[in-house]
């Protein structure tokens, strides 16, 4: 069943159920990014300090740690055991992302993510093609370079690149980091993703993205396809999914459950947006249950159409 | 009829293709891997004019150490501390401070120090008088006013251990014949690096600099002894009984060569 017209993916869930049920996890997303950035920026803007440090590594309210565990591991590998401070800050991630979902952190904080995204929907305006196809198995490679690399190199490898820190420092230390030349990082991110790969970076390239996939490999929060049987293949999903290879197993191999469990997912709910028929829902991982409506939603309006 | 040793099955087709894929992924990964190993490498060491906050391990191990999160720069009070931005000739993210510009106020609380959540600024350090962000070295001999016979005395007044980690040494003022120069002389076992004297150079361009120990400092070979300093030590000389020879200083005032005359021969030679 395809489109009759070519509208733009999530159009009929808008038409049908209204602008916000097609567009919520993408504006709660923003938000969230937002609000965690702004959180770093209350204090060197308005010199009130609810989050000191970056992503690399905070102090919030002056008492809780969090560290980022890939950059802990880079220093680890490198010779040094990280003060308690630290390593309860990676103990406090660790466990948050293995609740959530590992690449929760590329949908909901990352501050590239927004780059990219950005760099998709111009692509997509453009019209351009897919372009250069990565094996989704580079950013495992590239992974496991940053680790060697650290350990042979005796430095937290990554970082001397990282776009996701460079261009998260730059925005929160401000003129402290004087003649820094991180815009052209961020530059080549939104250029490779534009005009290199489709949807290149966050999931074929970044490390930081793979090292939190292996983490949220079984984690609890998951997207599901909870009414298979509602599904009309409108494929709107495919379309705005940044990782649509995940969504094939749980809505068609029923036989593995409709729970989302690739590690690749980033549970940014863009699916669960733009499904007129509302198959997918947020879901614990266990939760194999099924809905079978009797009318699958939608065909009221698709009969309208007509 | 295909020969038995052609394999067609999916089986073997899909291993090819894992192999060709795994080749080429690591490849990949290993040429990106030796670009950043290569990034990693000329970064290694700091600048020359960057110098990290108290208590930073040495280079080396500060770099494995430091998560490049920016805690130690937002707790110091004087701004003094900065990250390195991408692209600058340092490990990115990682703090340092340029002396000429904001030098270190060592404060005795040494907050960056407290701030630091990985211990690549040593919480061992209590005393900020113990810090070694550096030595200083009067690297401008020629253009330092006090080598010129003038009293600036300004790098000696604002060292925070003035007549300690710097003091001024009388010598005779040989260009004039009667007034003394009083020369700054640095204790490397005292400077702290702080770099209140190169910030307070009175020149347009400090005469005085602190630069990072490694640059800073000379080492004796490892076999080396220093022949009183082993004699203080030990009460005594190490080997006693030495043969004290003669010492060969100029010849003693003896005949002098007669002088040669124009028509041959010497005046006054008696053979």
């Amino acid at each position: 069943m395809s489109r009759p017209d070519r509208t733009a993916p999530g159009q009929r869930a808008w038409d049908q159920d209204g602008w916000w049920r097609a567009h919520r996890f993408l504006v709660l997303r923003r938000l969230s990014q937002a609000t965690l950035l702004g959180l770093f920026l209350v204090g060197p803007w308005f010199g009130f300090w609810l989050v000191k440090g970056t992503l690399a590594a905070s102090l919030t309210l002056d008492t809780l740690p969090l560290t980022d565990p890939f950059i802990a591991l880079q220093s680890l590998l490198a010779g040094h055991l990280p003060e308690s401070s630290a390593l309860v800050g990676v103990a406090l991630v660790l466990i948050a992302y293995i609740m959530l979902g590992g690449r929760v952190y590329c949908a909901w904080v990352c501050p590239i993510n927004p780059i990219t995204d950005g760099a998709h929907w111009l692509r997509e305006r453009l019209d351009l093609d897919k372009g250069w196809r990565l094996d989704r198995r580079a950013k495992y490679w590239l992974l496991a370079a940053a680790l060697l690399v650290s350990l042979v190199g005796g430095t937290v490898a990554w970082e001397a690149v990282n776009p996701i820190t460079i261009l998260h420092r730059e925005l929160i230390y401000g003129g402290l980091v004087a003649g820094s030349l991180g815009w052209t990082v961020i530059i080549a991110v939104f250029a490779f993703d534009l005009l290199v790969s489709r949807r290149g970076w966050c999931g074929h390239v970044c490390p930081v993205g793979a090292f939190y996939g292996l983490v949220g490999r079984l984690s609890l929060l998951r997207v599901s396809a909870h009414r298979p049987a509602a599904c009309d293949d409108c494929m709107d999903c495919y379309a705005v999914c940044p990782e649509p290879h995940v969504i094939t197993p749980a809505i068609k191999a029923m036989d593995r459950g409709p729970v989302i469990l690739s590690q690749d997912c980033s549970n940014c709910g863009r699916c669960i947006d733009v499904c007129a028929p509302a198959v997918f829902r947020y879901a614990w991982r266990g939760d194999v249950r099924t809905e079978e409506p009797s009318v699958p939603i939608g065909t009221e309006q698709r009969r309208q159409a007509a | 009829m295909a020969p038995s040793w052609v394999h067609n099955d999916r089986s073997d087709i899909d291993r090819r293709r894992f192999l060709g894929d795994a080749a080429r992924g690591a490849c990949g990964a290993g040429i990106l891997g030796l670009a950043l190993g290569v990034t990693v490498r000329q970064t290694a060491a700091t600048p020359a004019a960057a110098l990290r906050p108290p208590g930073a391990l040495p280079e080396d191990d500060f770099q494995s150490a430091c998560v490049r999160c920016g805690l130690c720069v937002r707790d110091c009070p004087y701004d003094t501390l900065r990250l390195a931005g991408f692209g600058r000739g340092m490990a990115t993210g990682t703090p340092y401070f340029v002396a000429r510009e904001v030098p270190c106020e060592m404060c005795e609380d040494i907050p960056c120090v407290e701030a630091c959540p990985t211990g690549a600024l040593d919480k061992d350090l209590d005393d900020i008088d113990q810090a070694r962000m550096g030595i200083a070295v009067l690297v401008g001999q020629e253009t330092c006013l006090n080598y010129l016979g003038l009293r600036c005395d300004v790098c000696y007044r604002v060292c925070p251990l003035m007549g300690e980690a710097i003091t001024l040494e009388r010598r005779h003022n040989e260009r004039t014949g009667k007034h003394a120069e009083f020369i700054p002389i640095v204790h490397s076992d005292q400077c702290t690096g702080c770099g209140k004297c190169e910030r307070a150079c009175v020149l347009p361009k400090a005469a005085i600099k602190v630069l990072p120990e490694r640059l800073a400092t000379g080492r004796l070979g490892a076999h080396y002894r220093l022949g009183w300093e082993e004699k203080r030590r030990r009460g005594e000389a190490l080997i006693q009984g030495l043969i004290d020879l003669p010492d060969r200083g100029p010849a003693p005032a003896g005949p002098k060569l007669p002088r040669k005359l124009p028509g041959g021969g010497y005046k006054g030679f008696q053979p």
